[in-house]
């Protein structure tokens, strides 16, 4: 399996304004996380929620991310995290 | 005005037996078609019922006995389910370890992905709205609402079930229980504990 | 941003209510349903049931519990794949709302 990224890489969550079904949620959208693990390729949910066959699969990874970041008004310790699902065409590197 | 009920609004009768007749319909008429039959539905039910968390806690005191086993369960759970005759149906298990320094809590934010092959259907709270918005952003507000109150030092790892994987926390041992059985141990290992929200229950002194 | 009814992560919401009921013979029901559909028959995909309960309109999203979102999605998938017709689903559940009981 060819991904365009590994573990501990930096990428940014796409902001993509679509309809539809989706599995990224929208707190997490534009925000700055690192590849916690790959998770090997699964069809893809956008399609397969609407009868297509999910192909091609998508690369799936968890990415791990600083709630002070995703939360500005983040109650808790500097180093608490939320680690997320995300499929690969979600994500760009981080610059 | 609706009747007020301590524990909610009151259950429409109505509107539930529109629902319930749906799904009696729905039944009947895809066993009419041959798409399935009644049998068929008995068994899933049954198999579902078998389901539950003493599943889950098998695993956890297995791991919390035997470390070789606990470095297989947090390399792949589901391999180290179905080690121990759990079958886990393809669902790809990911298990979590707390310890004195971090502590992991499940969510679903988008609908309410649970292990169910190792821990059964879920609790009502984690299907509701109040649980899956506000323990990815308030966690430690949350845990307080379960009775645990973490310390600073303590990371909080919040996982959001997003997508093909889904998650089971392994608690922290709790002291005082060396030496003691996997059977006994079986019985410290709450549900809650293995989803994040509580700790696993103590040893009685 | 598009944010559907269902992605709730991070909105402020009451405190957690711990209170739990143990499932009913016909919420079982309705789980073994889509259990059997998703799974062994592959007619629909979990995917297919949580955009029919994503598309349920927010009063109703909010009004109806777990599994009667469910059977309100499920339905919805069997006619869209024409394994069912709303006139059929229609009939057969005014006839079932005649009888003593349910089953």
């Amino acid at each position: 399996m060819t991904t365009a990224f590994k573990l501990g890489d930096f990428v940014v969550v796409s902001n993509r304004d679509v309809r539809g079904h989706m599995r990224t949620p929208s707190y997490i959208r534009q925000k700055t996380g690192v590849i916690e693990r790959l998770c090997g390729s699964f069809r893809n949910p956008e399609t397969l929620a609407y009868g297509g066959n999910g192909l091609p699969k998508q690369p799936l990874y968890r990415v791990r991310f600083l709630q002070s970041h995703v939360w500005p008004d983040y109650k808790g310790t500097l180093t608490d995290t939320v680690d997320i699902e995300i499929y690969e065409h979600w994500l760009t590197p981080a610059s | 005005m609706p009747h007020d009920h301590p524990h909610g609004p009151t259950i429409d009768a109505k509107r539930l037996a529109h629902y319930q007749c749906m799904a009696v319909a729905v039944q009947e008429l895809l066993t009419e078609k041959g798409i399935l039959t009644d049998k068929q539905i008995e068994a899933t039910i049954k198999e579902m019922e078998a389901r539950g968390p003493a599943l889950g806690a098998r695993m956890v005191a297995r791991a919390w006995i035997d470390s070789n086993y606990k470095r297989r369960l947090l390399l792949d759970g589901s391999a180290a389910a179905e080690e121990l005759g759990i079958p886990v149906d393809g669902t790809r298990l990911i298990v979590v370890e707390n310890n004195e320094t971090m502590h992991n809590l499940i969510v679903c934010t988008l609908c309410s992905c649970y292990p169910r092959n190792i821990l059964g259907l879920p609790p009502d709270w984690y299907k509701k709205t109040a649980y899956r918005s506000r323990a990815v952003k308030e966690p430690r507000a949350i845990l307080a609402e379960f009775g645990t109150f973490l310390p600073d030092s303590v990371t909080v790892r919040v996982h959001d079930s997003t997508a093909d994987m889904r998650y089971l926390v392994l608690p922290t041992r709790p002291s005082g229980t060396e030496g003691w059985t996997e059977q006994r141990l079986i019985e410290l290992v709450s549900r809650d504990s293995m989803i994040g929200v509580r700790t696993a229950k103590q040893a009685e002194s | 941003m598009t944010r559907g009814v269902h992605d709730v992560g991070g909105l402020p919401d009451d405190q957690v209510d711990l209170s739990e009921h143990n499932y009913a013979p016909w919420e079982k029901r309705i789980d073994a349903l889509l259990v059997l559909l998703a799974g062994k028959k592959q007619i629909m995909r979990v995917d297919e049931l949580r955009r029919g309960i994503e598309s349920l309109d927010i009063d109703a999203y909010n009004e109806l519990s777990y599994y009667e979102r469910w059977i309100a999605s499920i339905s919805k998938i069997l006619v869209e794949k024409k394994l069912i017709t709303s006139t059929e689903l229609e009939d057969r559940m005014a006839k079932i709302a005649t009888r003593k009981t349910l089953l």
